[in-house]
């Protein structure tokens, strides 16, 4: 394929959501000749949509904060499975990564004496657990996301950032070698594709929350990166690990922040009850994610859930009062009336547990560096490649996130391989140029939707995906049920091979994108279903009936897919810290 | 309860000479769904039909159209908002050059934020912490950083359909008094003096149909009253 038009950058990074524009700011910042490539243009990007805040120990709220405490709770927050040298980088380069945004114009709320405001958030406590509930989330009312993806975007605007918008990339390309060296993409308006050259490409593509019929991820989280590297043959880390958000809207599946019970709202049963009171009796509706969504679960199988059907909770939030509401959550009042049509001043809010966010991704380093794993046991540097944010996985969050600290993590990390990169390409970069043949290898599925001539339409197929998903591999796993589910899988898989592509046109196609995606989402499921199968274990947001406990003679491992043998591997979790001592893994309650 | 009547506008450059309204059948099961969740259905249709969408909850703004005649965001708005007689009719935002069907070319909206400087300015070196700013200065930003460059205001103005080259525009404006009223900033005067001219701001005539169209309730108008105001004092 020759005839393909090629654009040439010292560094190409895909996405343009906090973790992606916060990776090209560094970068822009170099001089070094950069763009960042994103499908939507980038204040569209999810990072837009993130509520509550970001979790750091700025200590605003509380002068004695220290981020080694904010680092325990990582740690247990994750079950124990979290790298704790990414924790301990992340916790405590955090406070320099959120000054640097305040001092870029973010618009955080504010205490009396002009400090960052700070809120309470789930699994936050002072003193490694013993000194009670910590406030160490800092905000911009409940529009922090999108107060912090306005104040990168305009930053990078201000450091004159080279922005490839409403371009999709296709494909990975790599060397001879194996070496990544850039990228096949298409630009959505004309319909062009182009072969983006690049000594440093960067996967900053988000989630992929529309693996699930029921999500609170914008539509346009299909998990782009995850199917470009699997289909690349490198390995994936902890898909197993998909979170369920305690409160998405009943029926609209749109988020309500963990911010409302930090403020002091509560979940209740159909008795009225707060029943989280029952689950984990210190820190109740502020437990981890991964133990509220469970016990709302429970709560509903037992035959307490709210509504005709018996098939959600109440959020219960009319007790703070309007004065409260209107000024630190006003965008969730804006929500609960738009849809669940509930004001929550005057009425509970109508919620159930909904996929949200996920822990795993592309094994990193704190550097962004992609890891792959030999025959042995040995991590091997992927050249090339990086990823930030939440199709990385450093692996910061383990086996749960807690809230507020996937802002900071795509912060932290995104300015951390900007800074890696500028001082890699500055020791200087010689990768072997990509051949006819490894162009056209890149090329392979775009040409094959292209050439489709019938088959199944791409929104049904991606339908059933999400009902295989939701049925399979929801808050509570067996292994009857993910066997049928990876069954299916595998027959789906072959149906999307032979699916059809009708509309052919050039301009702004949105049903190719469409299409590539579902290849994405594809991808992103399989690694999920055999990751999530295979760990026989209950860890954190991964809970089976078959196995209920957490097993650490077996599991107290990060789980690695590999795509081409579709094999899932163990890899070790980092318990070395560089400057505190290491957290042993302890019985988790809350 | 009978089909839902929609009339949409279809134009894509490699197959239309000219544009045209198509006409579906929408069977919403009588649920009162969004006016997004209609495009979808419309889509498996046709899935040549062509429109933006991403976080579907009003905060990315990525499908601003106008519906039944008023600008808004496709995936907040009610059928029971928009519809009337039981007839919905769907065009792209009015003023901006249409790409396909319900995509516009938001260039021109997006050169005319960037001319206002969208970021803060401070030209004091930072502190080791943030920046001390008391809640009474930061609640001056209220009703100002929560826009989401949806466009709806800005193509419902007819000063900006007339003059959207040199005026700057509601949604424009609204970012640069976001950024005069911020007690961090101290650009104020570069600001002003590069909205000086007869057109940038003063070519908004009141007219006000960005507060009626914004679908975050922000108010646009005020925010230029501001600006103007500002412009005035410095000017004597």
């Amino acid at each position: 394929m020759s005839n393909l038009r090629s654009l040439t950058f010292d560094a190409i990074i895909i996405g343009g959501g906090g973790a992606g524009l916060r990776a090209a700011l560094e970068l822009a910042k170099s001089g070094k000749k950069t763009a960042v490539l994103s499908k939507v243009f980038p204040t569209r990007s999810h990072t837009v949509s993130a509520q509550g805040g970001i979790t750091c120990a700025i200590a605003s709220d509380d002068p004695n904060d220290d981020w080694r405490w904010h680092m325990y709770d990582t740690v247990k927050g994750g079950d124990y499975i979290a790298d704790q040298d990414a924790a301990e980088y992340m916790c405590s380069e955090g406070p320099k990564a959120v000054f640097e945004l305040e001092h870029m114009g973010l618009p955080f709320s504010r205490l009396d004496n002009g400090r960052i405001y700070q809120r309470p958030f789930g699994g936050q406590s002072k003193n490694f657990g013993e000194g009670g509930q910590a406030a160490r989330t800092c905000a911009a009312a409940d529009r922090t996301g999108h107060a912090l993806l306005h104040t990168l975007y305009q930053n990078n605007l201000k450091n004159d950032t080279v922005f490839l918008n409403e371009w999709y990339a296709v494909d990975l390309v790599k060397n001879a070698s194996g070496d990544v060296v850039g990228c096949i993409a298409m630009c959505i308006e004309t319909g062009e594709v182009v072969h983006v050259k690049s000594k440093a490409t960067v996967l900053a593509t988000g989630g992929a929350g529309r693996i699930y019929a029921s999500t609170t991820n914008a539509l346009i989280n299909t998990g782009d990166g995850i199917g470009m590297a699997l289909r690349a043959g490198f390995p994936m880390q902890d898909m197993e690990m998909w979170q369920f958000h305690p409160t998405g809207i009943y029926g609209a599946g749109t988020l309500v922040t963990e911010g409302c019970r930090g403020e002091g709202g509560y979940l209740i049963n159909k008795d009225g009850e707060r029943f989280m009171e029952r689950y984990a009796p210190n820190a109740k509706d502020l437990a981890g994610r991964d133990v509220v969504a469970r016990s709302m679960v429970m709560e509903i199988l037992e035959g307490r859930g709210c509504g005709e059907k018996g098939d959600h909770v109440f959020l219960k939030l009319d007790h703070l009062g309007e004065e409260v509401l209107g000024k630190r959550l006003p965008g969730i009042v804006e929500l609960s009336k738009t849809f669940a049509h509930v004001d929550p001043a005057k009425d509970p809010i109508p919620v159930v547990p909904t996929c949200h966010y996920m822990m795993g991704g592309i094994p990193t380093n704190i550097h962004g560096q992609a890891i792959t794993m030999d025959e042995s046991g040995n991590d091997h540097i992927v050249n090339g490649l990086f990823a930030c944010g939440e199709a990385a996985c450093v692996s910061v969050h383990g086996a749960n996130r807690l809230g507020g600290n996937s802002l900071l993590d795509l912060v932290v990390f995104g300015r951390a391989a900007g800074m890696f990169i500028e001082g890699a390409l500055n020791a200087g970069i010689e990768y072997l140029d990509a051949s006819e043949s490894d162009i056209e290898s890149a090329m392979k599925r775009i040409t094959r939707w292209n050439e489709s001539e019938g088959g199944e339409s791409i929104p049904e197929l991606k339908a059933e995906l999400q009902d295989i998903m939701q049925t399979s591999f929801g808050v509570f796993r067996e292994e009857k049920n993910m066997l049928e589910g990876v069954d299916k899988l595998a027959l789906l898989r072959e149906r999307i091979a032979n699916a059809h592509l009708p509309d052919k046109s050039n301009a702004f196609n949105t049903a190719r994108v469409e299409a590539l995606e579902l290849d994405n989402l594809m991808e992103v499921a399989e690694a999920t279903a055999i990751a999530a199968l295979e760990r026989k274990e209950s860890r954190g947001a991964h809970s089976r009936y078959d196995y209920p406990d957490r097993d650490d003679v077996n599991w107290l491992k990060h789980s690695l897919f590999f795509p081409a043998t579709k094999e899932l591997k163990k890899r070790d979790v980092n318990f070395k810290p560089k400057t505190v001592d290491t957290f042993e893994p302890k019985v988790r309650t809350y | 309860m009978s089909n839902l009547q929609v009339s949409v506008y279809r134009y894509n450059p490699e197959t239309d000479s000219a544009p045209y309204m198509q006409e579906f059948q929408v069977d919403t099961k009588g649920r009162d769904v969004m006016v997004l969740d209609v495009l979808h259905m419309m889509k498996e249709q046709d899935s040549g039909l062509a429109f933006r969408r991403s976080c579907r909850e009003g905060v990315c703004g990525s499908d601003g159209m106008n519906m039944n005649g008023k600008n808004g965001l496709a995936c907040i708005t009610p059928l029971s908002d928009v519809v009337k007689n039981n007839k919905l009719v769907l065009r792209p935002l009015p003023g901006l050059p249409v790409i396909r069907d319900m995509v516009v070319d938001m260039g021109l909206f997006y050169k005319q934020y960037e001319r206002i400087q969208p970021y803060l300015q401070n030209d004091t070196p930072p502190p080791a912490i943030e920046r001390l700013q008391s809640p009474e200065e930061r609640d001056k930003l209220d009703g100002l950083y929560e826009c989401i460059l949806c466009a709806c205001c800005s193509t419902s103005c007819p000063s900006f359909w007339w003059n959207p080259e040199k005026f700057v525009g509601p949604a424009g404006l609204l970012q640069s008094y976001r950024f005069l009223a911020d007690s961090r900033d101290t650009a104020t005067s570069e600001r002003l003096s590069n909205l000086e001219d007869p057109f940038s701001v003063f070519r908004c005539r009141g007219i006000m149909n960005c507060v009626a169209v914004c679908p975050k309730g922000l108010n646009p108008t005020r925010a230029i009253g501001k600006i103007r105001e500002m412009l005035l004092a410095d000017a004597t």
